[in-house]
């Protein structure tokens, strides 16, 4: 039963979460307070909700492309590129807060992050380019893209109705939740519901072997950077609703890393096979969590990054074999150095 | 006997992998001016010698002595410096660097740490010339140039080290005729300069026509060495298989004798052929039917599959399925069109690491209905259980990671997977391989039961035993071409071995 | 003399340089002269040093994400060192290429023993040396100190009216120390070989596991020497200085013709790759009604016309190969 307990894939990141936040009740006791003031709820659990969705949801994407074996390092640039495009429509208008032109612009957005999606797909199976390369592609050009849109700017927008995505409530929590929660779903949905999980993990885990099965591959991994393309496009409206304006040059800095390890730390290999969808939310809450308990300590923001080093590398060493069997070794009779190094590569 | 003094000796080498004995007591000796060829099946462990040799394993217990003297080997760099220098079937080399630094590096001429480009490209180009007849420019990159000369310049790269011993291992298997007549040349001409060389393949012809000395190994264990002069074919190909000629007794065949002349042809193959794989063939296969594909290995038993399941795309003749001749251009069509194929490579092309024995199971079926229309999980469950209990596969538990099965089980489960996407031709490469005896008797008794409710078979095997048994007509393969076709009635295993050796 | 053709793809960046040197030329007064193309230079020496490390990452095979990081670190070391401490110069300058040298040590050594990808341990590297910047402080350390003002000022003048500074001085000895080291040493060759092929370098008998981890010390010096010279150049420590530079070193190596996958490629390439996008930001701000953005669609462009022309050419390789 104990060893059940241990096994279980979420067990160690949930533990983590549950340990950052101890460590911020016993700091803070009002941490965990949370208080109903004009029908929305507030509170530091709520706030890290509703900052820590954009993140969630491009880790959400991600989490499929890593489990093909790939990795979409255009993710951030995506974002910066949705929210350019959904905030310069919406600035042009007459009347900002009128819904059919915010639905316009959010489906133009959409739209074009599905196509950035495509392309970055079309890279990876079309012209066989390794993903960290054709993703990079998009990584580089992107920014100038988002910043071609927003004319090198900081576009604001006044639009009622277009802020309430990143700062409205709905049953006094915020909406954004409810934005993360559906394509969390979604996504859920379209890989266990449907046969495209079963297919993802095993073109991840072996591909030769599932082109062999008769799985279409390529198709796949299409559907995969398409999704993912999304999921950075919803981020990108997430986090421009959030501050009325979409800034082409810092939206969404970052993001790919943030998501590669979120996805990480929720227990996804980027070796690619099993994805586990809610280890990345947890992997993604953590991150957040890191980041607003480093704010409360009053330490500046930026040493989250200290930590996020510490972490990853960890991370990677426990799923580092080299490193396991390096522990293991200490422990057996030596061998010869060259033939460990030898065999370690023959095989 | 006025034998010349060996110059590499190794005596009583033990080599154990966990869980495998992969080296017996082994004795193996190469003499100076001599060609000595190393044979063996699957598994005999050849190259677990060869590696033990190169220091890429280290040796558990026995003695390896070079020219008398006592000697250690733990790297290939030790190995190199010993005098014992190999080359590689795929080229061990690097394509990007040019040619004479592929045959230097490591060793360069300099001068105060600068490397001399000018001295490495003639002593390169000098080498060449003069001792393997090659005149190319040495300063282009490796990969310019054919897999012949990439080979050729490997033997180069050993000589330079001043070899006294030189491994070729399979150097003929991606080689064309003339390309292999100008590698014998230059064999021929190392030995007469004394050199002694280890010469593996699996090519029988090529076999006679330049080793003066053939070892055989058979499953870890060393068989004997013999004169190529004094051991005939038949004798080579029963040493390597394991069966005296004089033992082998009839196994009496099914009782009613099935006529295929009549049935309706499942899959055609006419003049379907592959360059560097395997030569223009012809072949039926009736409804019902288990057509067995004998040879040694590299003889091109494999290739032969894979051009029938569409894996390898055939350059040559066509392909037809149930009356439709448009051949079959890739896994999924051939799927589509009812041909299932499990590969011999259990590991890197049949089972998916990461994926339960239920996920492994249904893969193949959920791949022909699409994403949308999910076997429900309740009927995985069912199918799961029914194949688990039907194949008799251990564990029971539908829901264990597929890594952890034993090989056996492994194949069982992937016989389910394909068994249960119905087809009409099922293509089993090696199915029995590395698994327990009791596995082996329930896949081949499997095999029959369903030819009999009328599913066809390609069944290919390197035990002759087994392919004699199962198979109503035997198709015999060497040095990659179909070379005889045996029907029912004389099907014997001394008739498949003298097919396999050949004139 | 026959063209050795594995020169074509730095021949292609030479030339696409100096078309767009020329087309710059006659398009704007003012763009053909000497200065202009020294100040590509001038602007540009950190860049060129970074790049020169990247090269030998890439071309073993790896890549490093913490380049931006570690120079953005090294300002920061030595504004804080000079500025708040009052260590002189001669003391830091040696001190923070140690440091940057011995940060490559490390990341190397984890990749090579625990086989972890270059991507991911970078990665870490990156996120490690950008944190460290913001612990000595989050905000701008000014420099005045009068070693570094005098280096950042000092002009060395060139015939035909022009000048170049200190830092294109040490950045033209790195490209020619580097191309030495590429061609001429063991330890060169060593890299070109584990780029082509791993498991081969490790059966010829070469020093791999020394070599592997030698690359990334290298890239780490020539980032802390970049950071050194960007400290000349901003005259400042900060920690937000050279963000996303990993970007541009990654792209002006593409650009340069090095093959991402390794073991193909030139040092004098990658200097060309760096010109190419001085020049492309040269003539975008020459243009006047081009923005600053238009850089980085352009260079995406590049990258995606050169990772392709490589797809095609190295998938011709090999079907040569099995011909």
């Amino acid at each position: 039963m104990k060893n059940q307990l241990f096994k279980h894939h979420l067990f160690w990141p949930v533990t983590m979460l549950a340990a950052l936040l101890l460590f911020n009740l016993i700091y803070s006791p009002d941490f965990f307070k949370i208080v109903l003031r004009e029908g929305h709820l507030y509170g530091s659990l709520i706030d890290i909700l509703n900052f820590g969705a954009p993140l969630i949801l491009v880790a959400i994407g991600m989490t499929l492309v890593i489990a093909t074996k790939g990795i979409d390092l255009s993710v951030g640039s995506i974002v910066a590129i949705s929210g350019a495009v959904a905030c310069m429509m919406i600035s042009k208008g007459a009347d900002q807060s009128s819904l059919s032109l915010v639905l316009t612009a959010i489906a133009a957005a959409l739209g074009l992050s599905l196509v950035l999606g495509l392309w970055n797909g079309f890279l990876v199976t079309g012209a066989g380019i390794q993903p960290i390369i054709a993703t990079l592609i998009l990584m580089v050009a992107g920014r100038g893209i988002a910043q071609l849109v927003t004319s090198g700017q900081i576009i604001t927008v006044s639009s009622d109705t277009y802020e309430y995505i990143g700062t409205g409530s709905l049953a006094t929590l915020p909406f954004s939740i409810f934005v993360v929660a559906f394509m969390l779903i979604i996504a859920s949905l379209l890989t266990r519901r449907t046969a495209l999980g079963l297919f993802i993990e095993s073109v991840g885990s072996n591909p030769k072997a599932s082109l062999l099965s008769g799985v279409r591959s390529s198709v796949v991994i299409l559907a995969v950077y398409i999704f993912c393309g999304l999921c950075a496009g919803i981020a990108g409206l997430l986090l421009s609703s959030n501050v009325s304006s979409a800034d082409g040059n810092n939206a969404g800095l970052w993001y790919e890393l943030d998501a590669i390890l979120a996805v990480v730390i929720g227990g996804t290999s980027l070796n690619g096979g099993r994805f586990y969808l809610m280890g990345t939310v947890i992997g993604a809450l953590i991150i957040q969590t890191l980041t607003t308990t480093i704010y409360m300590i009053g330490v500046p923001p930026e040493i989250t990054l200290v930590v996020k080093a510490f972490v990853v590398l960890a991370v990677c060493l426990v799923q580092s074999e080299a490193f396991r069997q390096s522990l293991v070794r200490r422990w057996k009779t030596r061998h010869y150095p060259g033939e460990k190094e030898v065999v370690r590569r023959a095989s | 006997m006025s034998e010349p003094q060996a110059l590499l000796q190794m005596r009583g080498i033990h080599k154990v992998f966990p869980g495998v004995k992969a080296l017996t007591n082994v004795d193996f000796r190469l003499f100076p001016g001599e060609v000595h060829a190393l044979m063996g099946e699957n598994g005999a462990g050849k190259s677990t010698l060869i590696k033990v040799m190169t220091g890429v394993y280290s040796i558990d217990e026995g003695s390896v002595a070079m020219e008398g003297h006592p000697i250690s080997i733990h790297s290939p760099l030790e190995s190199q410096s010993a005098g014992i220098s190999t080359v590689y079937q795929e080229v061990n080399l690097c394509t990007n660097l040019t040619v004479a630094e592929n045959i230097f590096i490591g060793r360069e001429p300099r001068k105060f740490g600068r490397i001399r480009w000018k001295e490495m490209n003639q002593r390169a180009e000098a080498l060449l010339k003069e001792r393997l007849n090659l005149h190319i420019d040495v300063t282009q990159p490796l990969h310019f140039y054919s897999v012949a000369i990439q080979q050729l310049i490997a033997i180069a790269r050993a000589l330079n080290i001043s070899a006294k011993v030189l491994i070729l291992d399979e150097p003929t298997s991606s080689l064309d005729r003339n390309e292999v007549g100008q590698l014998f040349r230059i064999i021929r001409k190392l030995k007469s300069e004394g050199l002694a060389i280890l010469f593996v393949t699996h090519f029988l012809d090529q076999v006679y026509e330049i080793s003066d000395r053939i070892t055989i190994l058979r499953n870890g264990e060393l068989i004997g060495e013999y004169m190529a002069k004094d051991l005939s074919r038949i004798d080579l190909v029963s040493k390597m298989i394991g069966k005296e000629l004089n033992l082998l007794e009839e196994l009496p065949k099914s009782a009613e004798s099935k006529k295929f002349a009549n049935q309706e042809v499942m899959v055609e193959a006419s003049g379907l052929g592959r360059k560097g794989s395997i030569e223009p063939f012809n072949l039926k296969i009736h409804k019902g039917e288990v057509v067995g594909l004998a040879g040694l290995l590299g003889s091109g038993r494999t290739e032969t599959a894979r051009l029938f399941f569409g894996a390898d795309k055939a350059d040559q003749g066509g392909l037809t399925v149930h009356g439709a001749g448009q051949g079959v251009h890739s896994p999924r069509e051939a799927i589509d069109r009812g041909i299932a194929f499990c590969s011999e490579n259990r590991k890197t092309e049949g089972i998916i690491d990461d994926l339960t024995i239920r996920e492994n199971i249904i893969l193949a079926l959920q791949a022909t209905r699409g994403w949308f229309n999910r076997i429900p999980r309740k009927k995985q469950d069912e199918i799961a259980d029914e194949y688990i209990k039907a194949l008799n596969i251990n564990p029971k538990n539908p829901e264990h990671l597929i890594k952890n099965l034993s090989g056996g089980n492994q194949q069982k489960v992937l016989l389910a997977r394909w068994l249960l996407t119905n087809p009409k031709l099922l293509i089993l490469d090696e199915p029995t391989r590395g698994i327990d005896v009791g596995a082996k008797a329930e896949i081949q008794k499997l095999v029959l039961n369903l030819s009999q409710q009328g599913m066809s078979f390609l069944f290919i095997s390197s035990e002759l035993e087994e392919v004699a048994r199962v198979s109503d007509r035997i198709a015999v393969l060497r040095d990659r071409r179909k070379v005889k076709e045996i029907q029912e009635e004389e099907i014997s295993q001394q008739e498949i071995m003298q097919a396999i050796a050949g004139g | 003399m026959l063209l050795n053709r594995k020169y074509v793809p730095v021949l292609v960046t030479f030339a696409l340089f100096a078309l767009m040197f020329i087309a710059g030329s006659f398009r704007y007064t003012g763009f053909f002269s000497l200065q202009v193309l020294m100040n590509l230079l001038v602007d540009n020496s950190f860049l060129i040093i970074t790049a020169v490390g990247m090269t030998f990452v890439i071309l073993s095979g790896g890549i490093d994400l913490s380049v931006g990081s570690v120079i953005a670190l090294t300002t920061m070391v030595s504004a804080s060192l000079v500025q708040n401490l009052g260590w002189p110069p001669v003391v830091v300058i040696p001190l923070v290429l140690v440091m940057g040298s011995v940060f490559g040590y490390i990341m190397g050594a984890i990749i090579h023993y625990f086989k972890i990808q270059p991507f991911i341990v970078t990665l870490a590297g990156m996120f490690l040396a950008r944190g460290l910047c913001y612990v000595i402080s989050i905000n701008t350390i000014t420099i005045d100190n009068a070693f570094y003002t005098k280096v950042a000022q000092t002009k060395i003048p060139l015939p035909g009216n022009s000048f170049i500074s200190i830092s294109v001085l040490i950045a033209l000895i790195v490209v020619a120390a580097a191309i030495y080291i590429a061609h001429y040493t063991r330890f060169g060759r060593t890299v070109y070989a584990l780029g082509g092929s791993e498991q081969s370098a490790l059966l010829m008998g070469l020093p791999v596991a020394q070599t592997k981890i030698m690359v990334y010390t290298l890239s780490g010096f020539c980032s802390a020497l970049a950071g050194v010279v960007f400290t000349f150049y901003m005259l400042s420590g900060y920690g937000l200085h050279a963000v996303g530079l990993e970007l541009d070193t990654i792209a002006a190596v593409v650009i340069g013709g090095t093959l991402l996958t390794g073991g193909v490629g030139f040092i004098a390439g990658t200097f060309f790759g760096v010109l190419i996008q001085g020049v492309i930001q040269t003539i975008i701000s020459f243009e006047g009604t081009l923005s600053s953005w238009w850089t980085k669609i352009v260079i995406g462009l590049l990258l995606f016309v050169f990772i392709l022309l490589q797809r095609v050419l190295s998938a011709r390789k090999a079907t040569t190969i099995k011909a």
